[in-house]
């Protein structure tokens, strides 16, 4: 038995999610292997080779694949599949956008977002927002998965791969990467931040969520967004939470004007402790909450910020 | 140029779906069913696109039971041409889909196949990915903005980091994110006119593709329950019950 992981990173750093993809690799028992895909990214190889458990790394470089085209990762992951019992990344937009791709061409059906690793061939994904959690069994050679970051433990560090370089594909002519618009932020990323802070509709505008940001930054927490705050245009696109956009399970989650549709529920359930601010009592989100405050934002953020600081944030 | 949009038929988004006691899946008894929201959205680009008099034919195809024949009704009143129906009570899963429609784009030739990103039941998010692989097509995928340029399409995606354009030669695949479009309403003459516009009526075995699921489902369950809590009087209260109860802070 031996599983490819994926690594999921930016091409300097490797993504903390690809810890929870060795974790769900581990689970099958042998040996695990990881595939960093990118341009200029030695320094993510050396840090993956350093994950416990982990006994090779392999390092492919070119310019489409450090923009993460699915054209090229697919070409790549194709050339190196035929010796692995099962293919991993993190479910990632990256890994959701070239794993399908791969499963394709290998003739097996993708088993998205696991949960859960029940066997080398048995798996727990949810479906419906999360409303019903699946177990399937899988008859495929190969098994082409991506993992839900969330639900698995990150993997630590402990080994000492090597790292062995790889040639990568030729480039296709009929994709191209023309220009990226990431979000520049300090505070930690969305997935993998301790404490979130999300805010709804009832924000009213962009400027408002400078209110969340204060909080976020005295607590070291990531800001996100309910769709509604997305499409009316206060934050972008990243900043969505729910069944479409990021999932996320921190320790703290703080829902601002956010009312709890189904949709935006499936993105937070799984976080330790739920906070709702919002000034509908009978909002769906207070039924999921574990501390509920009925209030207007405009007032209980300040003072939360407030009490924060005198609390010694 | 032609537009292929494949279209499925799921339980309505606002519907909270129970799971069945004996766990072989969810109750669709009696629930109601609505166009996928991100099908939706392809239909009205694709519409869109027509409008601008970048593409002359949009075909809508959809591979389902019988009821999936409304969900082709649907696109044709917002505006598309012709329909297709493979109808099969199956439970049909992406891989053997793409399939079908691998068939279906060696059959219809169009330009571009434009379809959702993600089915609201099962949440694959692959469908689109897989035909592109089997059709060795580029793909633009989680799309929330799509240009035409001379043979190709410039298509703006929703990523984890913000925003990625690429720019992928046609023929091609675009899967939609939902900050793509507002998709419109039928008005009462388009339902009424889409009414006689054709649906051919297909079986999978037209096609000759094997739909054996791979994944065979073992059981369905409820997801652990989340118990709600408390309501706190003020914000003083909510930062000691953090600290001092809960712990997280
Ligand atoms: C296909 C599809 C996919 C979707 N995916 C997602 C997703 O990934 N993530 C997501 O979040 N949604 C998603 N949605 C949308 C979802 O159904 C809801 O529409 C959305 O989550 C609502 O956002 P909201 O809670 O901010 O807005 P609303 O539902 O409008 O709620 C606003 C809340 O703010 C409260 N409020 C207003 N003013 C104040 C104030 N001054 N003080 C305190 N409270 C106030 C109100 O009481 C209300 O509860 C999706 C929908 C579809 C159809």
């Amino acid at each position: 038995m031996s599983v490819l992981v994926i690594a999921e990173h930016d091409n300097k750093t490797l993504n903390e999610a690809t810890r929870a993809a060795v974790t769900a690799a581990k689970k099958f028992g042998g040996d695990i292997h990881i595939l960093v895909a990118g341009q200029d990214a030695r320094a993510v190889a050396d840090a993956a080779a350093k994950l416990d458990n982990v006994s090779k790394v392999m390092l492919a470089e070119s310019e489409p694949l450090g923009h993460k085209m699915a054209e090229a990762l697919e070409s790549l992951v194709l050339s190196v599949a035929g010796s692995y019992d099962a293919i991993l990344a993190p479910a990632s937009t990256v890994g959701k956008n070239f794993m399908p791709r791969v499963a394709a061409k290998l003739d097996v059906m993708i088993i998205s977002d696991i949960t859960a690793v029940e066997s080398a061939d048995t798996f727990v994904r949810p479906i419906y927002a999360g409303n019903a959690m699946m177990t399937v069994k899988s008859s495929d050679k190969v098994k082409v998965i991506t993992v839900r970051p969330t639900t698995f433990e990150k993997a630590g560090d402990g080994g000492s791969a090597n790292v062995e370089t790889i040639s990568a594909p030729d480039a296709v002519a009929t994709s191209s990467f023309v220009s990226e618009e990431l979000s520049k932020s300090d505070r930690p990323e969305l997935g993998a931040a301790k404490i979130v802070i999300s805010g709804g509709r009832g924000m009213g505008n962009g400027e408002n969520f400078s209110m969340l940001e204060k909080i976020a930054d005295k607590l070291g927490a990531a800001v996100g967004a309910s769709r509604a705050a997305v499409d009316a245009g206060f934050v972008p696109n990243d900043y969505q939470v729910g069944q479409t956009g990021k999932v996320v399970a921190p320790e703290l989650y703080i829902a601002v004007g956010i009312s709890g549709a189904i949709q935006h529920l499936a993105g937070m359930k799984d976080s330790k402790v739920i906070v709702a601010i919002n000034k509908d009592e009978e909002a769906p989100i207070f039924s999921v909450a574990d501390y509920g405050l009925v209030a207007d934002l405009f007032k209980a953020v300040p003072e939360l910020e407030e009490e924060l600081g005198k609390a010694g944030y | 140029m032609k537009i292929l949009v494949p279209v499925k038929r799921v339980v309505d988004y606002n519907v909270k779906v129970r799971v069945k006691p004996d766990q072989t899946g969810v109750d669709l008894a009696n629930v109601k069913m609505s166009m996928n929201p991100f099908c939706e959205i392809a239909v009205e680009e694709a519409i869109r696109m027509k409008e601008k008099g970048l593409a002359e034919e949009i075909v809508v195809i959809s591979i389902g039971p019988a009821g999936a024949q409304e969900t082709i009704r649907t696109a044709l009143a917002m505006g598309a041409d012709r329909g297709i129906h493979v109808t099969t009570d199956a439970a049909v899963e992406p891989l053997a889909v793409a399939k079908i429609l691998e068939k279906v784009v060696g059959e219809e030739k169009p330009d571009i196949v434009l379809l959702g990103k993600q089915a609201i039941d099962d949440d694959t998010n692959a469908t689109g990915q897989m035909l592109a692989a089997l059709l060795g097509w580029p793909q633009g995928t989680f799309a929330s903005k799509v240009e035409k340029a001379d043979g190709s399409l410039k298509v703006t995606r929703e990523v984890d980091g913000g925003l990625q354009t690429v720019a992928i030669a046609l023929p091609a695949i675009v899967t939609t994110d939902l900050r793509l479009n507002e998709p419109r309403y039928a008005s009462l003459p388009n339902i009424m006119k889409a009414k006689r516009k054709p649906i051919d009526a297909k079986t999978p075995e037209d096609y000759g593709v094997d739909l054996s699921p791979r994944l065979e489902v073992l059981k369905v369950a409820e997801p652990p329950k989340r118990q709600g809590g408390v309501k706190v009087e003020s914000v003083s209260e909510l930062v000691s019950k953090l600290k001092n109860e809960a712990g997280v802070l």
